[in-house]
């Protein structure tokens, strides 16, 4: 009973919230032609960038969590969501043939798989976070760096793990590992990522990730960022912080990844290398460190931005107005266009204390 | 018994001997003050005793237990606490903000709750503004509240820092330098401020200040360090008087040169 | 005691601290590094032990130059240089092109020419980069110097990978394009047979022009004003501004001796592969001349040579045992450098002061 009472409260607190986020969602399906009462414009291809859109949401402000909100410097984010990706996929397509499964039952697994691909991915940032949390920046990105071409090697050498596990008496998960297909590839990955089940997940991590920064702890991470010594005098535990904020930005990290294994149904180590990290890094510094609106704008504008541009060749120019985009903005304005700011609706209200 | 007892503190950086067998026994509600010329290794005591370095030997006891080599998060709740030499506030974080962070040890809602953001959530969240607030106001500092703490200006944020020091609850304030860059006006108020929070929060205080008037006007006790050892302590009549304090400073006769 | 005895017997104290607790400590690193040398004679024999060791030392030549780049600038502007890697890749096809010039129009002593001109103009060009994007951001928050570093070296690694056919007039006479291109020879190739090891002349000339370099530079830093100002910068940039140095002037020249010897290691890099595979060259060398950089201590020109051997040596041997171990060796040793002695072998750890 208290449970349904807690439901309807959220409900009544939060309906305009709620509204919009629904009539957002129809408008989308509208101009994708599954409500046809307005020409089509949006096609599967056109539904699947945005999709992507926000799968980079969700990637862009995990990355904000660890770099923006916690002040610290890592660029191997790309390592996490290669975690979240593989291991997702390993449930889905290795372990459980997630493509003959009826309706219900299938979207349990990928949710399941998601969540495991997230777990995985945040262990992988627990172990990381251990020994080298106490770094000083400039070193604490190069292992963060170091991290991510360490996962990718992992991964690639899928074929030698197998065969070991092999040797060491393990087949069937030798088997399963085999799978795996290192430099090959991971393909025939089942296209389980539908359009709202992508849009809801993107909404809620945004929600829980917004969340734990109004809160204490979130705070507490904020005070690393500030003043890392006075942090620790008032009484904060910055190592555990660190960890608990780099632990939570890689299981977002891998949740999207898990994702975007199912949008693309094919993945190898070459979709998450240092490349893929910088692409994070651009879009957080464009939207701004310590901003969630911004990495919403600029994860979204920058994934969209591509096919505007399509035109003009853009792929091979990419990677280069990118970094000179990074560049020009760094030195004009180091804290991103949007800076320190936020929507005023993502800021919780403060009752007007006198 | 004690509320801060140091019993023969040394710590050395290499070779380098900044802290050398100091030792001192300070009494529930003294207000004792640390001088000493410029590198003699104050600071480092204070950094010590907040475990910001740990003590190279030496045992460090606050109300009977060895606090000594404990991460500085802990000491604080232990209920020691201090302000920096050169100012540490959250500079863009608001006013408020600045003070609401000293209550995070003290709160007690999980990560999930702050997440699903439940009752514990709204009522800790709640109190622990109202009770900021207050402090600020007993600071004269409600007006900037939501001010970024980096726009105040230098003496209101040496106000702000030892407001978010006393929002930790401590018993024990270890001031840095509280009246650095202040001038003679503004060094009384702040002297008043001081005997003000140590009766209304029934503090312990231990500050090191260069500032004679300062010291000299409002404690109780006073010990003077010289090149990591302690030369000398006791009452500010005794320690003005002390040829080994004024040497210290000032420097001593040279015979050799006088004579030349 | 007078002031003066009280201070001489506390540097006298450090200074024998510090000789009495390294010695133990090195000898014992020492002994478990000649138990694996030992072992790895056993394993594969003298001989390759010493082909490798040759080997090892030429690679660590190419290292020390550019490590040599990364830890002058880290020691002056405490910035990590991204793009030193980059400009490493740039020597080596400038010389690439002035070779092809010189070889084809028979000009004397193309070896010699090349050298000094890819030094010097690389050296400009990296002058450039620092008045450009290094120096607005000299006193903004460090983290906005790395990104900028990062966008430099992204733009110019992508910028010369553009291929001359899809890009407009002018770029396409500057670019380099993405595909494999071949060194001219500049000198004839000629092996040495000595009691069983392949000595080949130019990798003899790659130690050999290092140890020239590295001469040179410890005369200018240790014997010349402006060695003096350079170190005197390094350690305290505000003192110096006190005392009437021209901090930019210096921090040029920095750079321009730091890059020159990156742009040698290019030329002689060059030389000894015969061919330039892509604008992406420069990543992997100076991943691992920033390794060895760490590895000896970053910020200290000693550290650097020594880094840069170990570094050059282990990646031989490892290389020759198993080229995946090779590939991991430099990952490796940086996290043991980082967990275990942060400082590097011959760093000085500067607290912050608190």
């Amino acid at each position: 009973m208290k449970i349904i009472k807690n439901i309807i409260n959220l409900i009544r607190k939060y309906y305009k919230f709620i509204l919009i986020t629904v009539l957002i969602y129809l408008l989308f399906e509208i101009f994708n032609g599954t409500i046809p009462i307005a020409p089509r414009l949006l096609t599967r291809y056109y539904m699947q960038i945005i999709m992507f859109a926000m799968i980079n949401i969700i990637m862009t402000v995990s990355l904000n969590l660890i770099n923006g909100f916690t002040g610290q410097f890592s660029i191997g984010h790309a390592g996490f969501m290669c975690i979240g990706a593989y291991t997702s996929a390993y449930f889905t397509t290795i372990l459980f043939k997630a493509a003959n499964m009826a309706y219900f039952p299938q979207l349990a697994l990928f949710i399941f798989s998601l969540i495991m691909g997230g777990l995985m991915a945040a262990f992988a940032g627990y172990l990381i976070g251990l020994p080298t949390l106490k770094l000083r920046g400039d070193y604490l990105a190069i292992v963060t760096l170091a991290f991510g071409e360490i996962i990718r090697s992992i991964v690639r050498s899928s074929d030698e793990i197998a065969a070991f596990l092999n040797q060491i008496g393990l087949v069937k998960f030798s088997e399963t590992i085999a799978k795996l297909n290192g430099p090959r590839g991971l393909s025939t990955i089942p296209a389980l990522s539908k359009f709202w089940l992508v849009y809801i997940i993107c909404i809620i991590s945004v929600i829980i990730m917004r969340n734990f920064i109004y809160s204490t702890h979130g705070r507490a991470c904020l005070s690393i960022r500030e003043n890392e010594v006075a942090a620790e005098t008032m009484g904060i535990d910055t190592t555990r912080y660190k960890i608990i904020a780099f632990s939570l930005s890689a299981f977002f990290a891998g949740v999207g990844g898990g994702l975007f294994a199912h949008v693309l149904r094919f993945i190898h180590p070459e979709n998450f290398s240092f490349i893929k990290s910088i692409d994070y890094l651009i879009y957080l510094y464009a939207g701004g460190m310590g901003s969630i609106t911004g990495s919403i704008l600029a994860a979204t504008g920058l994934t969209i931005l591509p096919e505007f541009l399509r035109v003009i060749n853009f792929q091979q120019w990419r990677m280069v107005i990118y970094p000179l985009f990074l560049v020009i903005l760094m030195l004009r304005k180091p804290d991103g266009i949007f800076g320190n700011r936020e929507f005023s609706f993502l800021v919780p209200k403060k009752k007007e204390v006198n | 018994m004690a509320i801060l007892e140091l019993k023969d503190l040394c710590c050395y950086f290499g070779g380098l001997k900044a802290v050398e067998k100091f030792n001192t026994n300070i009494e529930k509600g003294e207000l004792v003050g640390l001088i000493g010329p410029n590198g003699a290794g104050k600071t480092t005591v204070f950094n010590v005793i907040t475990g910001i370095y740990p003590p190279t030997s030496g045992e460090i006891f606050c109300q009977e237990e060895n606090i000594g080599g404990l991460p500085s998060h802990k000491i604080t709740k232990k209920g020691i606490v201090r302000t920096f030499q050169n100012i540490r506030i959250f500079p863009t974080l608001t006013v408020l903000e600045n003070i609401i962070i000293a209550y995070h040890f003290r709160t007690h809602y999980s990560i999930l709750s702050g997440i699903l953001r439940d009752e514990n959530y709204h009522r800790e969240e709640e109190e622990m503004s109202k009770q900021a607030m207050e402090l600020l106001r007993l600071f004269d500092l409600h007006t900037y509240y939501k001010n970024p703490a980096g726009s105040l200006p230098y003496g209101e944020q040496r106000k702000l820092e030892i407001a978010r020091a006393l929002a930790t609850k401590p018993s024990i304030l270890l001031l840095d330098e509280p009246a650095a860059g202040m001038n003679p006006y503004e060094t009384i108020k702040l002297m008043e401020l001081v005997k003000k929070i140590k009766e209304d929060f029934q503090l312990t205080i231990f500050l090191i200040e260069h500032h004679m008037q300062f010291v000299m006007g409002i404690c109780e006790r006073i010990m003077v360090m010289d090149f990591g050892v302690q030369i000398a302590e006791g009452t500010p009549q005794e320690i003005q008087k002390n040829p080994k304090v004024i040497g210290a400073y000032l420097g001593v006769e040279n015979k050799d040169v006088k004579n030349s | 005691m007078t002031k003066k005895q009280l201070s001489d017997s506390m540097n006298n104290n450090i200074l024998n601290y510090n000789k009495l607790t390294n010695w133990k400590k090195y000898l014992f690193i020492s002994v478990i590094i000649l138990f694996f040398l030992f072992l790895y004679i056993l394993s594969f024999g003298t001989q390759a032990f010493f082909q490798q060791l040759v080997n090892g030392i030429q690679l660590g030549s190419i290292y020390a130059l550019i490590a040599l780049g990364y830890t002058m600038i880290y020691g002056i502007i405490r910035l990590i240089n991204f793009a030193h890697g980059d400009l490493f890749m740039f020597g080596a096809y400038i010389s690439c092109f002035l070779g092809n010039y010189l070889v084809a129009h028979n000009i004397g002593f193309p070896f010699i020419i090349v050298l000094i001109f890819s030094m010097v103009v690389t050296a400009l060009l990296g002058m450039a980069i620092e008045k450009i994007a290094y120096k607005p951001l000299r006193f903004k928050p460090r983290l906005a110097a790395l990104i900028t570093a990062l966008g430099v070296s992204l733009f110019l690694e992508n910028f010369f990978a553009l291929s001359p056919e899809n890009v407009p007039f002018p770029i396409n006479k500057i670019v380099f394009g993405p595909k494999y291109i071949p060194f001219p020879a500049l000198i004839v190739d000629k092996t040495y047979n000595i009691a069983g090891v392949a000595i080949n002349n130019i990798k003899i000339l790659d130690v050999v022009i290092t140890i020239i370099l590295m001469i040179a530079l410890q005369y200018i830093v240790k014997k010349t004003m402006v060695g003096k100002a350079m170190r005197a910068v390094a350690f305290n940039k505000d003192a110096c501004l006190m005392m009437g140095i021209n901090i930019n002037n210096i921090i040029s020249i920095t750079f321009g001796i730091g890059i020159s010897l990156a742009a040698a290691a290019g030329t002689l890099f060059a030389l000894t592969y015969g061919q330039l595979q892509s604008p992406y060259l420069g990543i992997w060398p100076g991943l691992k001349a920033f390794i060895a950089a760490v590895l000896g201590g970053i910020g200290s020109i000693p550290g650097a040579m020594l880094g840069s051997y170990v570094m050059g040596v282990s990646e031989t041997f490892a290389t020759s045992i198993n080229s995946n171990f090779g590939y991991g060796i430099a990952f490796v040793i940086l996290i043991v450098v980082l967990v275990f002695r942060p400082a590097g072998l011959l760093g000085k750890f500067t607290k912050e002061k608190v």
